[in-house]
């Protein structure tokens, strides 16, 4: 099974590196060279520097093979700009999209690939902890 | 007089906004920079609000659930360009947008988005360059994407199928039609008794993909 990570910062590395742990074939799309140190010092799969959004370096990076892409770079829009493209152009299978702003992510959540919302988690486990601790 | 929502206040966004108010329109210009907003602010006053506008909290504030009748999308990034005008359209209903294209290699996504009309200054300086460059072959000077149509320049190549007939002896592709003959600075409406010869500067509208056979008719075989 082949993964496409775009955007390697701290969550797109480290699901890029736990999907080669659990047998995934991996390739990682980063705008910098940084993206690629903080895969690690022996990465074993391919790194691709550029912009998420240019459909020759997705292309390079295999996007058309995928069986599944994750987009995690640290531009909302960029994000869901490289979903959609991913979903519509690429017909992937499974794509999933980290989005910071809960309104954005909300809009952006029937359209064939899984939205994420890192805020709306932190929200919903915050305000359990809480309003846990009040009730009781 | 429209209610017209602007998001990206650089040089683009803020000429657009003076000459629209200029017009009369009823304008609101956003920017996200704060040194860019403060200039806006003031030359526009309260028309210059500051904030992303690709945040829905700041697009609602701007009054965009009016609805705003049309809202330009001319940051300088392509990303955001397309997610405001998804917004505007799809969750607004904002009936006409016009989005800024940056990069041209970007244009195929807002295709793909169904993210249109576009403007791209790269593509419309490229097309008069290379139509002001001797022995161009065929240039896109238009592109009409609502209505999938184009309009080319085509220079009639000195061995090809129309050199020397009349239009209507032509057999165009599908749907092409010529517009007009230049011919030694002089330029004439193109009807069925025009006739072409090589060095005529043919104007064409037709559907996008039907350039190369509209390349071998004008132009020729292409020289290798």
């Amino acid at each position: 099974m082949k993964a496409l990570v775009v955007g390697s910062g701290r969550v797109g590395s480290a699901l890029a590196k736990r999907l080669h742990a659990a047998g995934w074939e991996v390739v990682v799309v980063d705008e910098t060279e940084e993206g690629l140190e903080r895969l690690g010092e022996k990465w074993p799969g391919e790194f691709h520097v550029g912009h998420g959004m240019d459909f020759e370096l997705l292309e390079a990076a295999g996007i058309a093979s995928a069986d599944l892409v994750l987009v995690a770079t640290d531009g909302d829009n960029t994000n869901l700009v490289v979903a959609q493209i991913a979903k519509l152009r690429y017909e992937v299978p499974k794509v999933a999209v980290r989005v910071q702003d809960p309104a954005r992510a909300a809009f952006y959540a029937n359209r064939g690939f899984d939205v994420v919302s890192p805020t709306n988690s932190a929200i919903e486990a915050l305000a359990a902890l809480a309003l846990d601790g009040e009730a009781s | 007089m429209s209610f017209i929502i602007v998001v990206g206040g650089g040089q683009v966004g803020k000429n657009v906004t003076r000459t629209l108010l200029e017009l009369g329109h009823e304008v609101v210009v956003l920017e996200q920079r704060r040194d860019r907003y403060l200039l806006l602010d003031e030359e526009f006053g309260h028309r210059a609000r500051y904030g992303d506008g690709t945040e829905l909290s700041v697009l609602e504030g701007a009054g965009i659930k009016r609805p705003a009748e049309i809202v330009v999308a001319v940051t300088g990034d392509d990303e955001d360009n397309i997610i405001i005008c998804q917004l505007a359209k799809e969750l607004y209903g904002v009936s006409k947008i016009v989005a800024r294209v940056n990069d041209p290699r970007n244009q195929v996504h807002f295709d793909l988005l169904g993210v249109a009309p576009t403007v791209s200054a790269t593509e419309m300086v490229m097309a008069l360059v290379q139509h002001e460059m001797p022995q161009h072959e065929l240039v896109h000077l238009v592109q009409l994407r609502p209505e999938n149509l184009e309009i080319v320049e085509v220079e009639v190549g000195k061995e090809c199928p129309a050199a020397g007939k009349r239009v209507e002896q032509l057999r165009l592709p599908g749907s092409a039609r010529l517009i007009s003959v230049m011919r030694d600075g002089t330029a004439e409406i193109a009807v069925g008794s025009t006739e072409l010869r090589a060095g005529d500067q043919v104007l064409a509208i037709l559907e996008p993909g039907g350039e190369p056979e509209l390349r071998r008719l004008l132009v020729g075989e292409k020289k290798r």
